[in-house]
């Protein structure tokens, strides 16, 4: 689904976040990327949703090189690539279900389909209740569950998080955790850049680890660092 | 929309600035082409002042050369009494004082008609040579005054035009700007979640043109009314000075509602292209 080749990347001040990063990614996989702040995780989830150009390599998502794209096909690749992020970023003047039906009205969507779907979709993350809610009248867990939802209601085969728990005591995060594990089990292969160490360790995911902008480890069912097993 | 009213009050009032002196350089520029091809029609005539006491040989020769020459569509004789006669017609009140001349100091001339201005050059330069002839008079001299003058004309208003237009685009841009930044947050959802960016940019542009054509109204009002409030009051007088007319606003109302319309709407869109370029390029 995601294909990464020697993929390197240099910011123009000199700055060289990823170097030589391969990885691939199956379709339906789950993934964690883990690695302390400055690692290179956020340059590759940029790298991933085209918000920044590739300096080397070559970038595959879906069987389509993607290492360069006119800016005119960026929207195009996004659609395909939902994302959820830490600060949840939902519009604070629209309810629960128009901050997911904007999503759908965004690419053309018709009427009747954004009728049918949102609500399907907020059911998915349990928040048909709430769907005239606006977004200050609920908890975070609740918010990033909107996003999420909104993420998710165009259908993309890939779904990126990023941090997407890292606003959220523990409780809510594996409440958040359900929701995208549901969401994986459902096809869609999931990204998650986080610095939660007992979510990744309790997943039993596949972990790929960043370091200094090189790719360190990618390890099946791995923990969030190589520990030396208990006696 | 309304949340920045100075901005957007500001970005109308330039353009309806731009638009109104484009439409007094573009009123001046007609009424000048007026004037020029009024005075091609009423000067296609070359006179040729004849020295004193020709034999008339010397007449007939040069009738014969000026008939022989392309373009040439009449040759009337003047005596110099026949001119004293039409001076007194155009002094009319003040043709008394032509009362007190003792000798008629006009010469004889013969009045070329030709069918085509273009054809005078050539003739005058013919007829100038010729035996007997004094001096040629006719009004290319004053047309090509005019047509320089219009040029002058024209080309300072395209570069005040041009400047106006660059500023009022930056005013534009700053307006959509504020704007723009307020839906920050909106425009980056979108982004993510695979707008286009026609799909982004669509109202905003929207703004703008919104904003040049409340300008584009604004200018045609004031230019329209002014103009015809002008051209009421001035155009006999005008006509009594220089002896032209000027273009009659209810014949270019159209054409100059449709422009006015087109280039506010213009630069209200590029204005806003301008603010978005940087926001969508990420």
């Amino acid at each position: 689904m995601i294909k990464l080749v020697n993929i390197s990347k240099e910011y123009r001040n000199g700055v060289t976040a990823l170097y030589d990063i391969n990885m691939e990614i199956q379709k339906g996989e789950f993934v964690f990327l883990v690695g302390s702040s400055g690692a290179g995780k956020s340059t590759l989830i940029k790298l991933l949703l085209k918000e920044e150009g590739i300096t080397r390599g070559r970038m595959y998502l879906d069987g389509a090189d993607i290492t360069r794209v006119p800016n005119r096909r960026i929207p195009y690749i996004r659609r395909k690539v939902g994302v959820v992020f830490q600060d949840f970023r939902l519009l604070p003047n629209k309810t629960v279900y128009e901050n997911v039906a904007f999503a759908m009205e965004i690419i053309g969507a018709r009427p009747r389909e954004i009728r049918r779907r949102v609500p399907l979709i907020l059911s998915m993350v349990d928040l048909s209740r709430k769907a005239s809610s606006f977004p200050d009248q609920l908890s975070g867990g609740e918010q990033q569950r909107v996003s999420i939802a909104r993420s998710i209601v165009n259908n993309p085969p890939v779904l990126i998080a990023d941090e997407p728990t890292g606003n959220l005591d523990p409780d809510t995060a594996d409440e958040i955790m359900k929701v995208l594990v549901d969401i994986n089990n459902r096809g869609t292969t999931i990204v998650m850049a986080t610095h939660a160490r007992d979510i990744v360790n309790k997943m039993k995911k596949r972990v790929i680890a960043l370091e200094d902008g090189r790719l360190v480890r990618d390890e099946e069912k791995g923990g969030y660092s190589i520990e030396i097993p208990n006696i | 929309m309304w949340r920045n009213r100075g901005m957007g009050i500001a970005s109308i009032t330039s353009i309806s600035a731009v638009l109104m002196i484009l439409g007094v350089v573009l009123i001046l520029v007609l009424s000048i082409n007026n004037a020029v091809l009024d005075t091609k029609l009423k000067f296609d005539e070359i006179e040729v002042f004849l020295v004193d006491d020709l034999p008339n040989q010397s007449m007939d020769r040069i009738e014969e050369a000026v008939k022989e020459h392309p373009g040439v569509l009449s040759i009337i004789f003047r005596s110099k009494e026949q001119a004293l006669e039409i001076m007194k017609e155009e002094w009319a009140d003040e043709a008394y004082l032509l009362d007190g001349l003792e000798t008629n100091p006009l010469p004889d001339s013969y009045i070329i008609k030709v069918n085509d201005i273009e054809y005078a050059d050539g003739l005058v330069n013919d007829v100038k040579t010729l035996d007997g002839v004094e001096e040629v008079k006719y009004y290319k001299d004053v047309i090509d005054k005019l047509l320089i003058f219009a040029g002058y004309i024209q080309f300072g208003g395209i570069l005040i035009i041009g400047i106006l237009v660059f500023i009022s685009v930056f005013i534009i841009s700053n307006t959509i700007k504020i704007t723009v930044s307020s839906r920050r947050r909106e425009i980056n959802i979108m982004k993510y979640v695979g707008a286009t960016n026609g799909y982004i940019r669509g109202p905003f542009i929207m703004e703008g043109i919104f904003l040049g054509i409340i300008g584009a109204l604004i200018s045609i009002v004031i230019v329209y009314f002014g103009y015809q409030y002008f051209y009421k009051s001035m155009n006999e007088k005008l006509y009594d000075l220089f002896t032209f007319y000027l273009v009659d606003p209810k014949l270019i109302f159209t054409d100059l509602a449709i422009m006015f319309g087109t280039i506010g709407a213009g630069i209200g869109a590029l204005g806003s292209l301008v603010s978005l370029k940087r926001f969508l390029n990420v």
